[in-house]
């Protein structure tokens, strides 16, 4: 036995200090992280903050072993690490905490630890699960991580399931913890409980690096901030230092790139409207809350807030995807809840997809057929029972032409298009049926400049021809340009709709961490924070 | 828009025919393990299947119920579910056929009584098929494992049914007790060829016109008595309407969108589970019409249940996937794999080989056809990206940090 105060309660060695200098990792097109630098120490639980594609994952994908970077090294106590692979990055201690749980769930807590461990075995092949459980024992005693290693998880509540996790990482040898976040589907009370476990757990001398775009949680259990914008590090600051202002202005406040095109318009009658509309989702969790909202004739409601806040439910339940479990959705005034898909296309709903790959398109499908998807089986496409190819391909062509859409021909298949040109085919099959409201699911994700402008003149076009549109988009720029009303949306609840003219970037990031609007428009120090 | 000549189709059509020489390879390995020339033994399967009228006939009397249940086992692809039931769908059908058929005797006219029997083999067959496409629709249970079992209670009805209620009177009269039917009418016979041909003025032998050689065979194929029957020409037009039905109709294109992505056809409004639970029972509908053409084509009586499927069903999957699913491919793949499993026959009485090496090559020819497929579609992807990059105006970076690998699945 060495000296005590440098084993972990695990039995295992500390990590005093782990550095990453200057990683450099890119996708083809994307720098997705640009000489990046971050460090944490044992007894520190340090937070990395984000929007959706700032880099977050990657970088601890490169300390976990998953990608290798360009450039840069890291570095465990002082000294140069090799990690080559997740099992490298176990071996020296890393474990890693999935926002989604990697955990079979038909086997109990024992054997879904003891999977793919090389130490399990008893005698040659024979696994012996009694070393196991009862080394699972002795850590959920140390930790305080109560769960019983004979349940089999799919009884086991989501908060347990995370405790199970987290004790897989700790019988690994892990000394420090990425937890990727960690919070993303628990209840506020379990939320409370497993930050006891992480104090804790930094208490006792383990690393932990939290990721995490809530502004509260960050406060509420962190000892430094590193904000990552771009790929860049653009701040790495102690909690205590910075406010939540400052923290929403490094994690959104750039430049608002786009101009504003918008000219007023105006707006019409009500489209759409939702009165209290509640959605849960199949394990029974509100995924909406008390939605109330109305969409005019000629505007753009705007819908911002960090993926996974209930926006494609409010889409889906909206388009008859989603049930609806309370409330009600109406569309040019007759009731329309929990209309079928096909019945909503039929009383004027257009659908944008945020999937376009998996949702929008059939891939083996060629252009032409992908235009009349929906539209098929009615007149001028088929007679009958029978398709009418002379219309499907004189349309083909006409929609080619008049969006755009850059392919050999109408009969090549859609998988070869970029992914710029098969948003403008749908984009094209969602506009040319003449919708009365239009959803708008991240039209412009992942889409070059040329077109993402093209969609955006499209949008605009319709909009001054009457369209009311339900815009949701991650990208902030994008719904400020864009939108003549923005609603913010955090864990399925409206925190505002406030006019996109009367609102700042600052202002829209604090919503989409979770403070209400009136919280948000009472503060007077915002305005001064935000010209900053 | 000028088409051009596409070498790589061509080589893509020859895909399947170097398959099958690569799977004969194969199997001559295996025939010289057995002391047999391979050569001798391939010729002797060659010219019992493909060069005599009868073999010619047998040839084609198999193709009929590959080419019905491949048809079915297409669709059913086509939508999205494995139908490996197709063995208990041909045996109910084949059942009710019987039942139909023993019921009217001949108290209506033959024509009438075929019909019936074929409606009500087709019905059987898709209400069994139905069953597991219902499961998987609603309950997602998977339909492979389903269909199988499907497929084992198919067989004990059969035999429970030829045992008790639908023995043959004179197998309890003799005291043999052969589970089996009594014959259906023969005015309920399905026509065979030598019969139309009468009907249509043929009545001269190849002899009598003088025809020698292969003319002479082809000639008596179609006119001279053969084993032949008219369910050919059913299931030939039932191919080319349902090439029409999946490629020129609404129905077709949903059940396709529906195979291809459930997640996609559910956003484009189409009711997914309908379209799964119809694709499996028209799947099952032209296995049962197998099960009921043999029976009115062929045996004119019910018996032993596997020994009518004879395992069709199976083969049936076989036929399809080497036809790629298209029911125009379907139709000479048929015609092939009739002929291995007549050829595999005559090899067996000339050769004193086992007659499963057929069997070994039946699954190695979908051993490398399935192979082939997936080369020749990821050499296609490469070829794509190759001759036709994205234009530099238009690069499609991947959405946020996910690798292409990742974002791919």
């Amino acid at each position: 036995m060495t000296n005590d105060a440098n084993l972990l309660p695990s039995g295992l060695p500390r990590i005093e200090s782990m550095q990453m200098r200057d990683i450099v990792k890119r996708f083809p097109g994307v720098l997705a992280n640009d000489h990046v630098n971050f460090d944490v120490n044992a007894g520190e639980i340090h937070a990395l903050l984000g929007e959706n594609g700032a880099g977050k994952s990657t970088l601890m994908k490169v300390l976990y072993g998953l990608y290798q970077p360009e450039e840069g090294e890291i570095l465990l106590n002082g000294q140069v690490a090799n990690i080559h692979s997740p099992t490298d990055a176990i071996e020296q201690g890393i474990g890693m905490i999935h926002q989604h749980f990697m955990l079979v769930d038909n086997l109990t807590v024992a054997q879904n630890v003891a999977l793919g461990l090389k130490s399990s075995k008893g005698k040659g092949f024979v696994l012996d699960l009694d070393v196991v459980t009862a080394r699972i024992r002795d850590l959920a005693d140390k930790y305080g991580l109560y769960v019983d290693p004979e349940a089999i998880i799919n009884r086991l509540s989501v908060g347990e399931r995370q405790r199970v996790e987290i004790i897989k990482a700790l019988y690994r040898g892990a000394a420090l913890l990425i937890l990727d976040e960690p919070t993303a589907v628990l209840t506020p009370q379990e939320v409370d409980e497993i930050f006891k476990i992480f104090r804790n757990m930094a208490a006792e001398g383990h690393a932990l690096i939290f990721i995490s775009h809530k502004l509260d949680e960050i406060f509420a259990l962190t000892d430094r901030v590193t904000v990552l914008r771009d790929g860049r590090v653009v701040g790495d600051v102690l909690t205590a230092d910075v406010t939540k202002n400052e923290l929403a202005n490094m994690m959104v406040g750039r430049e608002v790139l786009m101009e504003r095109h918008r000219v007023p318009m105006p707006v019409g009658e009500v489209r759409l409207k939702l009165e209290d509309v509640n959605a849960v989702n199949d394990r029974e969790q509100p995924i909406l809350r008390h939605i109330s909202f109305a969409v005019r004739s000629g505007e753009i409601l705007g819908v911002a807030g960090v993926s996974g806040n209930g926006q494609r439910a409010l889409a889906e339940a909206i388009a008859g995807l989603q049930p609806v479990s309370e409330g009600r959705v109406e569309m040019d005034g007759r009731d329309v809840t929990n209309l079928s898909p096909s019945q909503m296309f039929e009383a004027g709903l257009s659908y944008i997809p945020e999937e376009r790959m998996h949702d929008g398109v059939i891939k083996n499908f060629n252009v032409a057929e992908n235009l009349v998807l929906q539209d098929h089986q009615f007149p001028p496409y088929s007679k009958g029972i029978f398709l009418n190819f002379g219309t499907i391909d004189s349309h083909a062509d006409e929609m080619i032409r008049e969006f755009d859409i850059k392919t050999p021909s109408k009969d090549t298949a859609v998988k070869n298009l970029s992914g710029g040109n098969i948003q403008k085919l749908i984009l094209a099959r969602e506009l040319d049926r003449q919708p009365r409201f239009l959803i708008a699911a991240q039209p412009t994700r992942g889409v070059d400049i040329g077109a993402t402008e093209y969609i955006h003149a499209q949008l605009l076009k319709q909009r001054s021809e009457g369209l009311a549109t339900l815009l949701i988009s991650e990208d902030l720029d994008e719904v400020m340009a864009m939108s003549d009303r923005i609603m913010v949306l955090f864990g399925g609840e409206i925190m505002g709709i406030v006019d996109s003219d009367q609102v700042t970037v600052q202002q829209l990031g604090l919503m989409m961490a979770g403070e209400k609007a009136e919280d948000v428009f009472a503060q007077k120090d915002l305005a001064a924070a935000g010209d900053t | 828009m000028q088409k051009k000549f596409d070498i790589y189709k061509l080589i893509d059509l020859f895909i399947p025919i170097l398959a099958v020489l690569a799977a004969l390879a194969v199997g001559a390995v295996i025939l010289l393990f057995q002391d047999a020339n391979p050569l001798e033994a391939y010729s002797a399967m060659f010219s019992g299947a493909f060069t005599n009228k009868n073999g010619m006939a047998d040839t084609l009397v198999k193709a009929i119920p590959l080419l019905l249940v491949a048809l079915g086992v297409a669709i059913a692809f086509r939508g999205g579910v494995i139908n490996i039931g197709a063995e208990g769908q041909l045996i109910m059908g084949a059942l009710l056929t019987t039942w139909l058929g023993l019921q009217l005797g001949d108290t209506l006219p033959g024509w009438l009584v075929i019909i019936i029997g074929m409606l009500g083999g087709a019905m059987m067959g898709g209400l069994w098929a139905a069953v597991p496409g219902l499961l998987k629709a609603y309950l997602g249970v998977n339909e492979i494992l389903s269909t199988i079992m499907m497929n084992q209670i198919a067989i004990q009805i059969a035999f429970f049914l030829l045992r008790g209620p639908m023995i043959d009177p004179a197998e309890l009269e003799a005291g043999t007790n052969i589970p089996q039917s009594a014959r259906l009418a023969r005015s309920a016979d399905l026509p065979r060829f030598t019969d139309m041909a009468k009907a249509l003025g043929f009545t001269k032998t190849a002899e009598e016109l003088g025809l020698t050689g292969f003319t002479a065979e082809l000639y008596g194929l179609f006119v001279e008595p053969t084993r032949l029957h008219s369910g050919l020409i059913i299931a030939i037009v039932l191919a080319i309407l349902v090439y029409v039905l999946l490629w020129r109709t609404t129905i077709g294109f949903r059940i396709r969108t529906v195979g291809e992505n459930k997640a996609a056809s559910r956003y484009a409004g189409i009711n997914v589970k309908r379209y799964i639970v119809l694709s499996i029972t028209l799947g099952g509908v032209f296995a049962g019409l197998a099960g009921a053409i043999e029976i009115l084509g062929l045996h004119h009586r019910m018996f032993e249940p596997t020994a009518v499927s004879a395992g069709y069903g199976f083969s049936g999957i076989v036929v399809a996937l080497f036809g790629f699913l298209n029911p125009l491919g379907i139709i000479p793949s048929a015609i092939l794999f009739g002929g291995l499993l007549v050829g595999g026959d005559k090899m067996q009485r000339a050769m004193q080989i086992p007659q499963v090496l057929i069997t070994v090559i039946l699954g190695l020819v979908v051993l490398f056809v399935v192979s082939a497929d997936i080369w020749v579609k990821r050499r296609a992807t490469r070829r794509v990206s190759v001759e036709e990059p994205a234009s530099p105006a238009d690069p499609d970076p991947p959405p946020s940090n996910i690798p292409p690998a990742e974002a791919a699945t």
